[in-house]
């Protein structure tokens, strides 16, 4: 791998989504837990306040992640967007939901209002979640791609057992991610911690077993992970590991090494989609001659290089002030029973 | 290319960009001016350490997160449509284009969404001063995010720094690009714009708690806060509309004719304005029209003997220049949404002008006869911003970059079924998102102020409690 402008910037590319399913991963496992979790008003206001001041920053990480490839890798960015493009109007019209779910809910002081905000809530985390993985896995299988990027083929083409296993796989990391980031923002020993740490077992259980799936699929289907190389097994297999380290960090009731367990296998996973993609950006499945690669998609080095240095400022001031805020509203989160109309009391 | 009920995929597309850029941007400058206003009445609030500022400010942050959440949300298509349905586009200009959007995330994205995150629900967590500051870095953020995002827009409209490389435009010179002059002076009309749109906003809300006698010495602060915002945005979007018109006159003269109806190059002295036209591209000549002399002249020259090139000519030379076809854009939308945004900027101008002047009469405190006029105003910069986004862009056509692309070269080959279902689920998310916005808003500024403000956060703070104590 030389160290080109455009391989940096395929590697930035790469930490910018990681950065992204790492951190709006947990807020769509507690937006999908919450009804699962919350059996009342205090609670879900609680769950709701774990990630009340870090979501709308965490999403921001998607909007950079967009327009890094825009700028540097412009025949992608038309590309992938125009070939998944029902899947991506679906994945902006869930986080329009998503955000305002969030903003909204408790503005007015209604049960039907509260109820209805909610549902929206569930919906709009469960689809991006799942939308996510099947786009990332359409991206490494390859999609039916003409001459100047043209897209070729029909929408239900994004579908099938790999890229379905992918979403599935990432539904699943998210919500165990999501659970173990509860387990680091409520009180121990709170009736919903104790529901957090059931729901992390089940869903590790159930991630466990989605991503093995998905990473055998990947591996005996068209062999689409075989670019990996020597190192082919080394990412797939380091997801697995952490999968089962998340086992070990619950039982032991380490509840920080269980969150850094979830966190590592999101970005394993990450690595593993980027890293068999290389030197490719998007395979075409129509010819190898529209394949979209790092070099033929790329930005001219001039723009390549002024975006590195405006990233070289920006990135690590961006990371600092963000670690700060969540510095700032470190605490644990506790359940506030306070006088709801029609919030009931609950158990 | 097959169509759709008779709506080609370019029809299509081109109408969602107008509804999802349109829709956005009936958030987006409310928080430009809001932030502002907000920081300093935050900092009036800090420095007098008076209890009823401190509410005030919180009682209009409040509005301002509604507000914010459905900016941010709406924001998230504008940027990804790029590639999604418009792949020729991004294809070709991605190089440049791309650039200032990133610098945009990387600048001001973050700044704000993370800063207004602290300053919300950070009051109680940090110290006086760390509120302050982030309140105004939210300002500093959303100036920036306009700049950059104006810059983009300004390349296309007027390209600089380019080169032509394998059909795509590269950057040759990024400082000509972040210098365009178009960018500058459209930046200033935009920001003034911005102004008006939350001055207006705060103007209507605190009338209707002083006509009420609700906190009366708070939102005295607030409404003479936002009369001075309103009067500075009103000139600024004047001054600046008017610099934009003359320098549109040298670099988009197909605009400018557009603007004024304007179809054969005057023949006399001078160039008359037209006050009322029907402009009919079939004829290529308005049906009907009342001109008045000399202003054409001193509006797009600041003298009384310059003449702009009519419509008809510049077709004539750009059918010479790029090949034959039609470089028209459709006059009468242009015209009238051009006229529509001078007049509301003339009047906007005259209210803040006028409630200056009771407010020297030291009549500040009854809104007077106007009132009802008050309550409505803040309309008025929304429609402004409107009609003058439809006049430029629809202004530019057939070019989505000024004279090196046209529109129909840069949409993606969607089928017209795909961009219409997304089309029809963006209107109806973004209308309930402007009904809900609308009637938040409505709702939570009737509602005045409590005391103290506190149980009013859109999303609960979190209650920390220390481990083990009882809740």
């Amino acid at each position: 791998m030389t160290a080109d402008l455009p391989t940096v910037w395929f590697a930035l590319t790469a930490l910018t989504f990681t950065i992204y399913f790492f951190l709006d991963g947990f807020d769509f496992g507690v937006g999908i837990l919450q009804p699962f979790l919350a059996r009342n008003e205090a609670q879900r206001r609680a769950l709701i306040g774990t990630v009340g001041p870090f979501w709308a920053a965490n999403e921001v990480w998607v909007i950079l992640a967009a327009s890094v490839i825009f700028a540097a890798f412009p025949l992608w960015y038309g590309a992938l967007l125009t070939a998944l493009y029902p899947l991506f109007a679906l994945i902006l019209l869930a986080l329009i939901g998503r955000g305002v779910a969030f903003e909204y809910r408790s503005e007015v002081d209604h049960v039907r209002w509260r109820l209805f905000w909610d549902a929206t809530s569930f919906v709009t985390n469960l689809l991006p979640a799942f939308l996510w993985g099947v786009i990332m896995s359409n991206m490494v299988r390859g999609l039916p791609l003409g001459v100047g990027g043209r897209f070729e083929g029909h929408v239900l083409g994004a579908f099938d057992l790999f890229t379905v296993l992918g979403g599935l796989a990432t539904l699943s990391l998210f919500v165990l991610h999501g659970a173990t980031y509860l387990l680091l923002r409520l009180h121990r020993g709170s009736t919903l911690y104790l529901r957090a740490r059931r729901a992390a077992l089940l869903w590790g259980a159930a991630a466990t077993v989605l991503v093995l799936a998905f990473v055998y699929v990947g591996f005996v289907r068209s062999g689409v992970f075989n670019s990996l190389g020597l190192s082919q097994w080394l990412f797939p297999a380091a997801a697995a590991l952490n999968l089962g380290l998340v086992w070990l960090a619950l039982t032991l009731r380490r509840d920080g090494l269980a969150f850094a367990a979830t966190g590592l296998t999101i970005v394993f996973s990450t690595a593993t989609i980027f890293l068999s993609l290389y030197p490719n950006v998007l395979p075409s499945t129509l010819g190898e001659a529209y394949t979209l690669t790092v070099r033929n998609s790329a930005s001219e080095p001039y723009t390549l290089r002024l975006l590195s240095w405006v990233s070289l400022i920006f990135l690590p001031l961006i990371i600092g002030y963000q670690g700060w805020n969540y510095y700032v509203f470190r605490q644990r989160v506790q359940e506030r029973d306070q006088a709801i109309p029609g919030g009931g009391s609950g158990d | 290319m097959n169509e759709l009920f008779g709506f080609s995929t370019l029809d299509l597309s081109r109408f969602q960009f107008a509804t999802t850029s349109i829709f956005h941007y009936f958030f987006v400058p409310f928080t430009v001016g809001f932030a502002l206003i907000i920081a300093v009445l935050q900092t009036l609030a800090y420095r007098s350490h008076d209890p009823k500022l401190e509410n005030l400010t919180r009682f209009f942050g409040h509005l301002f997160f509604i507000n914010f959440a459905v900016g941010v949300v709406t924001g998230i298509v504008q940027e990804f449509q790029f590639g999604m349905n418009w792949q020729g586009f991004s294809n070709f200009v991605g190089n440049i284009f791309g650039v200032p959007l990133a610098l945009e995330v990387l600048m001001a994205f973050f700044l704000e969404s993370t800063f207004l995150g602290l300053w919300w629900f950070g009051k109680d967590r940090l110290p006086a001063w760390a509120s302050l500051a982030s309140i105004w870095i939210v300002a500093l953020g959303t100036t920036v995010s306009a700049f950059w995002i104006i810059l983009a827009n300004a390349w296309m409209q007027h390209p600089v720094g380019y080169a032509i490389k394998n059909g795509r435009a590269v950057m040759t010179d990024a400082w000509a690009i972040v210098t365009n002059p178009k960018a500058l002076e459209w930046f200033a009309h935009l920001w003034s714009g911005g102004l008006t749109v939350a001055a207006f906003f705060v103007l209507a809300v605190s009338a209707y708690h002083l006509r009420r006698k609700h906190n009366v010495p708070a939102f005295r602060v607030s409404f003479k806060v936002a009369l001075l915002t309103a009067l500075i945005g009103s000139l600024g979007v004047i001054a600046a509309g008017h610099v934009q018109g003359q320098s549109a006159v040298r670099d988009q003269p197909m605009k400018y004719a557009a603007f004024s109806a304007l179809w054969d190059t005057p023949t006399g002295a001078q160039m008359p304005e037209s006050l009322v036209a029907l402009p009919s591209n079939g004829a290529r000549a308005n049906r009907f029209e009342v001109t008045v002399p000399y202003v054409g002249s001193f509006l797009a020259f600041n003298n009384l003997s310059g003449k702009a090139k009519g419509l008809n000519d510049l077709q004539k030379e750009y059918a010479a220049k790029y090949g034959p076809g039609n470089y028209l854009p459709w006059v009468w939308p242009v015209y009238w949404a051009f006229r529509v945004m001078v007049g509301l900027g003339g009047l906007m101008l005259l209210v803040s002008a006028y409630y200056t002047w009771r407010w020297r009469q030291g009549r500040l405190d009854d809104p007077g006869r106007l009132y009802p006029l008050l309550l409505v105003m803040p309309l008025a910069p929304h429609l402004a911003n409107f009609s003058g986004w439809v006049a430029t862009e629809m202004g530019r056509q057939p070019w989505i970059v000024q004279g090196l692309l046209r529109t129909a070269d840069a949409v993606s080959g969607l089928t017209p079924q795909t961009v219409l279902v997304s089309l029809t689920a963006f209107w109806v998310v973004y209308l309930t998102l402007i009904g809900l916005d609308v009637f938040l808003l409505t709702r939570t500024a009737r509602a005045g102020m409590h005391e103290p403000e506190v149980e009013t956060p859109s999303v609960p703070a979190p209650n920390y409690l220390p481990e083990g104590a009882a809740p």
